[in-house]
């Protein structure tokens, strides 16, 4: 596997290199454009202000738990996909991926809908046990797992459709449950998409904007994230926005960064 | 391959440099509408109008009665929030007229020298209480802001319907109770056409332009916040002619009643 991956490397064609060096540029430019243009002199006193680690904070919490709802309820959506035997699976596939290309605000308009206190379900809850999601923290959790967790299913149905079947076919002869094979087979052996899945999911929730405004609103300590912070910084000081968006950035980068390395070195 | 590619970006660069309204070329002289030179120029082509968000459904009728009026030429709009448009023209994008809903932002443009005209105030918009078709929370005044129990919705300080929000709420002495604070004032009236909130601090020709679903309720503070919209042309306007034969035709009486109709002051 080793030798035919290194072999398959060696010097790129140009008619790909060209292409991928601008795409590379065309990627980091930007970000490069927004620490040129920071304002590093005022850097410390925008970071240390209430706000900014008051939106951090709740952006932090806010898609940890998001990407936590995503693992509960993907991880199983994933096997269903994968293993399930469903008539109508491509449609349902098709199904799971519409927020991927959903305008986030339309997400969280529909969110409205069926959520909110007017809303299909929304109401009921509303009447029988006084819970309203909308503006709330557990809205934008909502919002941000909505967005978030094709994500993670389509990274978990793929690494469940490349596992071998034979292992959990291997544990059913030898006596164990369909729950204990999933649990002590066919999890670890797909554990590398599912890491990799959860910190896409991660990510993307973290910088979930437009399903979170329109469905959770805006409001300092409650519903304002970083992402929220930014557009309404931009608004008044885009030295703030840039500095925002930095610390979005960083914190980005860290945790792909770190989480990298042990993703790609577990065996597929 | 590398001959079409190096074609197409050849292509690209060519036309960013035409639309760049704040590229080097000094502007009039290359313009195809300086071809007729009397005195009331046939104005045609198209005419770029970057108008606040607010001025959607007015502009839009507008643009088309303009148009009727100059045959051949064809107004096309760019509605967003004023500061993120004055960005855009500070920015070098191809704008024949600048509407903005405050004057500052009409001020972040002069300022850079992207308008050198003198913008002038064309209409004026006020705040309007609005509520949910039915009224279902039985607001009366802005005193109910004030009720916590009560779902309200708000634009954020840092867009001009929250500024002028709090202008009104410090005249009124009246701390108001916000569940949201939202990014503009259309996501505002979003949450009230949904009936997501009891009640919301708007502009009047908001209220106007939804309709059925939201009822407006007038307040008297709203005079302490009067948001005035100037207009002006672009310096380096790609089609000179036609904005200032736009920004007369907003001026003139037949705009003047479109804009009163949709809900604007005169100024």
């Amino acid at each position: 596997m080793t030798t035919r991956a290194r072999a398959r490397r060696g010097r790129l064609p140009v008619v790909l290199a060209l292409p991928a060096l601008v795409g590379l540029a065309f990627l980091v430019v930007p970000l490069a454009g927004l620490l040129v243009r920071a304002p590093w002199s005022t850097l410390g006193e925008q970071l240390f202000s209430g706000e900014v680690g008051q939106a951090l904070t709740l952006s932090l919490v806010c898609a940890s738990l998001a990407t936590l709802v995503c693992l509960a309820l993907g991880v199983p959506l994933a096997w269903l996909l994968a293993r399930g035997d469903l008539p109508g699976r491509g449609v349902l596939r098709a199904l799971v991926t519409v927020p991927l290309v959903l305008p986030p605000v339309v997400g969280g308009v529909a969110l409205l809908l069926v959520l909110g206190r007017r809303g299909i379900v929304g109401q009921y809850l509303d009447q029988w046990f006084g819970i309203s999601l909308p503006f709330t923290t557990a809205g934008v959790v909502l919002a941000e797992a909505f967005v978030a967790m094709p994500f993670l299913v389509i990274s978990v149905e793929g690494a469940l459709r490349g596992a071998d079947v034979r292992y959990e076919e291997a544990a059913a002869t030898l006596g164990a449950s369909r729950w204990l094979t999933f649990r002590r087979v066919t999890l670890p052996s797909i554990a590398p998409g599912v890491v990799a899945g959860t910190v896409l999911c991660w990510a993307r929730a973290l910088g979930e904007f437009g399903a979170t405004i329109t469905f959770a609103g805006n409001f300092p300590g409650r519903t304002t994230t970083m992402p929220l912070a930014v557009y309404l910084a931009l608004e008044t000081d885009p030295g703030a926005a840039i500095v925002l968006s930095i610390v979005l950035l960083l914190l980005s980068v860290t945790v792909l960064v770190s989480l990298r390395d042990r993703w790609i070195a577990t065996p597929t | 391959m590398s001959r079409s590619l190096r074609a197409v970006a050849l292509f690209a660069v060519a036309a960013l440099s035409l639309v760049g309204c704040g590229s080097g070329d000094t502007g009039a002289s290359t313009e195809p509408t300086t071809t007729s030179e009397s005195a009331a120029p046939a104005i045609t082509g198209d005419v770029n109008v970057f108008a606040a968000a607010s001025l959607t459904e007015s502009f839009t009728q507008l643009g088309k009665d303009f148009e009727k009026a100059h045959p051949g030429v064809k107004v096309v709009f760019n509605f967003a929030g004023s500061s993120a448009l004055a960005t855009q023209i500070n920015q070098g994008a191809p704008a024949d007229v600048f509407a903005s809903a405050a004057p500052k932002n009409m001020t972040d443009v002069t300022t850079t020298g992207a308008i050198t005209g003198k913008p002038v105030t064309f209409v004026t918009n006020t705040l309007e209480i609005a509520v949910p078709a039915g009224n279902p929370a039985k607001i009366t005044g802005l005193a109910d802001f004030a009720k916590p129990d009560l779902k309200i919705a708000l634009c954020a300080e840092q867009v001009p319907c929250g500024a002028a929000a709090k202008k009104v709420f410090q005249a009124a002495g009246i701390t108001a109770a916000p569940d949201t604070l939202e990014q503009d004032v259309k996501a505002v009236l979003t949450k009230v056409q949904l009936d997501e909130v009891d009640a919301a601090l708007v502009y009047r020709t908001d209220v106007k332009a939804a309709g059925d679903k939201v009822e407006g309720i007038e307040f008297p503070e709203s005079d302490k916040a009067v948001n005035e919209y100037p207009i002006a042309v672009c310096a380096k306007a790609p089609n000179a002619d036609g904005a200032r034969a736009f920004v007369d035709y907003v001026l003139s009486d037949k705009g003047r009643d479109v804009l009163t109709k949709a809900g604007f002051g005169a100024p």
